[in-house]
């Protein structure tokens, strides 16, 4: 038996380090501050020919990468009523969340952007229903609904009548933007 | 140990078979193209006799017409008969019936109304937008005389429950009567298309719309509101047919002056007396987000000045928010016409368990009920029930299955009470399975045809269950009040459309077709002994109404589930319409694009109408069929 050589040792040490870092990580996301520049616009996504917004808010990644703020924007999204109108993804009286078409746009900011301004076929806004927080995590459940965050923070499967296929085995899909004209067209 | 060890080899291959197998199952499951679907519906039972001519049941003389050739209200008549005494199309010419004209409403959402004609002109409604068109009968092809475009809130479709469909306007006195689905009433002229008076009577910030078709009445248009997934408070209005004036409002729920409750009131069944019981049948103010919206049919009886609507489904669907009998959701009120006044109520589903609303026609008839001539009214409930009813107080003669029904075990007809099935009760925390019918019911909104000459209505309804989940409701003003998750399935015998061709006399099905399809659009009997009605997947049949046999069938482009209607034209000659547009609750997955993979996507139904997108596609268009000259 011979000594480990510090090579060795130290391969055993970052990989031993690698493995920590999913339980070192805040379980509930490091704290974020509560107000953002991004989160309305200034300008809509509807408007025809406009752009859409497409600045990035540092705190988008925090929420969608945090398997917590997807589970509590799960929450919300029953208790705030937005699965009366998008059931659990495919839709009702308003538009399915699972598929590849964004109307208003797909990213984390368009979502919330959409939730906090409401829509005009009849999106209702939810400003001051509820807090920017609470956007953030609906709009990053309304991206697992897709597929669109990290594997391991998808939410599995439910026990109810939904018991949709889990995200954990849905393949991500494309983000379509269909009502809006994007970057590039409206450059060409 | 080596035996041990094959065996269990042995198995493992063994499970890895009979999952490929099953594995190869569900691929084989995919769509084959829609020309390579059957044509033909799935089956036919014939179950009884047909009615002799004494036993048969008629119309009731006073709301029945004379057949001039016209259709002047989406019912046919007020008693609701969608019958036409037209008879040049008969069961031995009418497989050579042949598309005459058609006309593209440049709509392409679920269109459930019924065209009229009147004189020499067509009159149609269109889903959200709610253009209204006016075709001029006279000439060839069928010109546009006028079109109205009534310009409703584009924000009504986000709280449209069940697809943004309109179910067609009314005609009387020279004037079109028809709503919007953002709230509100609307009269034109119907030479010239212009407005004559416009009212607002509903508020789509609190997810109030309008899709029902108006029924005007001694000078009044009746109009009910739609809501009941969002927590709006039922009611049905009557409006001065001249002016547009608001005459009265009666609620559905609330105190009895509210209700236009008053000393006339004299309900069958002790359970309906007593004072304010549209507050006291709730929790505390339960009431005022109680649903029980009036967005189906209306009958009337001249003779009686009385009014027969249903209610719809108490809010939210959750039971476990609104202990109580929930009164007066889930129920048919009769009515004075000139007062609003209620006479009699009766609840088909009190504390109603799976938005069983009480909205299906009533047909107005006249039969022989244990050797007496009763005034009568007819009506499949989305119980599965059906209900003979004495339309003058209100009681219940009979109440006969039609439908497959495990979620109660009948009603009693000396309390008038359903006898639920306990089991299948929803309960927070719990999914309870297969519960049949589903919340669109034994039969929904799409209107069954009586023909005098059979004695046979004509039922097209649904053959669904469900899996059913409750949680609790949030009310957010202008947002579903739900509180239910559910997934529906075909029913017993794997089909999910029927045609019923009951006898009310004999209470029991003559013939029944079985349809592949949830049967969505209304029916059309004829004077010459035909049926009409349309599939999902765009065939318009004509089949024989006494046995049941298709005569004749034509694709349309789109599902259909409209309301045929027949008339005769100003050449003379007998014509059958029907508009196509797949859509509504059953047909949204096509409609609004819903996604397949949520089995809860349009409250459930999508479950049961994955393969539609396969077999139709969306569009709107009139479609006119005649005989060859």
């Amino acid at each position: 038996m011979s000594s480990p050589s510090p090579a060795r040792a130290a391969i055993v040490l970052l990989l031993a380090l690698g493995g920590c870092d999913r339980e070192s990580r805040e379980p509930r996301g490091r704290p974020l501050p509560e107000t953002g520049p991004q989160i309305a616009p200034q300008r809509t996504a509807m408007m025809n020919g406009v752009p859409v917004p497409t600045t990035e808010d540092p705190r988008a990644d925090d929420y969608e990468g945090n398997a917590y703020h997807v589970a509590q924007g799960y929450r919300y999204f029953a208790w705030m009523n937005c699965s009366g109108c998008h059931a659990n993804g495919g839709g009702g009286m308003g538009p399915p969340l699972m598929d590849d078409e964004w109307r208003y746009g797909g990213s984390m900011e368009q979502i919330a952007a959409t939730i906090i301004q409401g829509r005009p076929n009849g999106m209702p806004s939810y400003r001051g229903r509820v807090t920017e927080q609470q956007v953030w995590q609906l709009a990053a459940f309304v991206r697992s609904l897709s597929a669109q965050n990290r594997q391991d923070v998808l939410p599995g499967r439910t026990d109810a009548p939904r018991n949709t296929e889990p995200q954990t085995l849905q393949e991500p899909q494309p983000v379509v933007e269909t009502g809006v004209a994007n970057d590039s067209a409206s450059q060409e | 140990m080596a035996s041990r060890r094959q065996i269990l080899l042995a198995s493992l291959v063994a499970l890895l078979v009979a999952a490929a197998a099953i594995g190869a199952l569900f691929l084989s499951r995919s769509e084959p193209p829609p020309d390579e679907r059957p044509s033909a519906p799935l089956g036919r039972e014939v179950l009884a006799p047909l009615p002799q001519p004494e036993a048969r049941s008629v119309v009731a003389p006073a709301a029945a017409r004379t057949e001039d050739g016209q259709w002047t209200m989406a019912g046919g008549d007020y008693a609701s008969t969608r019958y036409s005494g037209l008879d040049q199309i008969n069961v031995s010419n009418a497989r050579r019936l042949q598309l005459v004209f058609s006309f593209p409403t440049g709509v392409s959402r679920g269109h459930e109304a019924a065209p009229l004609v009147v004189g020499s002109t067509m009159y149609i409604v269109t889903p959200f937008p709610n253009y209204v068109y006016a075709l001029d009968l006279t000439r060839p092809q069928n010109p546009l005389k006028w079109v109205f475009r009534p310009q409703p809130r584009q924000a009504a479709q986000g709280v449209a429950c069940c697809d943004v469909v309109n179910r067609g306007a009314a005609y009387a006195d020279g004037r079109i009567f028809f709503n919007t689905l953002d709230g509100q009433t609307i009269a034109l002229d119907a030479e010239t298309g212009r407005q004559m008076w416009r009212t607002q009577l509903g508020n789509i910030n609190i997810g109030e719309t309008i899709t029902m078709a108006p029924l005007v009445a001694e000078g009044r248009v009746l109009v009910g509101n739609s809501g009941g997934e969002f927590g709006v408070r039922g009611w049905l209005a009557a409006l001065d047919a001249a002016t547009g004036a608001v005459a009265w409002r009666a609620y559905s729920t609330g105190p009895d002056a509210d209700v236009l409750i008053g000393p006339n009131f004299r309900p069958f069944y002790p359970q309906e007396r007593g004072r304010d019981l549209g507050v006291h049948s709730w929790h505390p103010e339960g009431w005022r987000l109680g649903g029980g919206n009036a967005w189906g049919w209306i009958s009337y009886d001249p003779e009686t000045h009385l009014i027969f609507y249903g209610t719809g489904n108490p809010g939210p669907w959750n039971p476990e928010q609104r202990p109580g009998d929930n009164k007066w959701t889930a129920g048919l009120f009769a009515r004075d016409v000139r007062t609003g006044e209620a006479r009699w109520f009766y609840q088909s589903s009190p504390h109603d368990l799976f938005d069983h609303d009480d909205i299906n026609e009533s047909i107005l008839l006249d039969m022989p009920v244990g050797g007496r001539r009763r005034q009568v009214l007819v009506r499949p409930g989305r119980t599965g029930y059906m209900y003979v009813m004495d339309r003058n107080t209100g009681e219940v003669l009979s109440a006969d299955p039609f439908a497959h029904i495990n979620s109660l075990r009948g009603v009693d007809l000396h309390t008038g009470r359903p006898i639920p099935v306990p089991e299948k009760a929803p309960r927070s925390g719990r999914v309870i399975r297969n519960i049949c019918p589903a919340s669109p019911g034994g039969k929904d909104w799409n209107p069954s045809a009586f023909s005098p000459r059979t004695g046979l209505l004509y039922v097209p309804h649904i053959n669904l269950c469900m899996d059913h989940g409750v949680s609790e409701a949030n009310y957010i003003a202008g947002t579903p009040y739900i509180g239910a998750e559910s997934r529906m399935f075909a029913g017993p015998g794997g089909h999910r459309g029927v045609l019923t061709a009951w006898d009310p006399v004999g209470r029991r099905p003559v013939w029944r077709i079985r349809e592949d399809l949830p049967l969505w659009s209304g029916a059309l009997a004829t004077g010459g002994d035909l049926v009409f009605y349309g599939t999902m997947d765009g065939w318009f049949r004509a089949v024989d109404a006494r046995s049941g046999e298709v005569v004749w069938q034509f694709r349309t482009e789109s599902g259909i589930i409209g309301q045929p209607v027949s008339y005769r034209g100003p050449d003379g000659r007998q014509y059958i319409a029907i508009l196509s547009g797949v859509g509504g609750w059953a047909g949204a997955i096509v409609s609004n694009a819903l996604h397949p993979a949520d089995p809860t996507a349009g409250l459930g139904f999508v479950n049961a109408t994955r393969d539609l997108p396969g077999r139709t596609r969306a569009g709107g268009r009139l479609y006119v069929f005649a005989l060859p000259r």
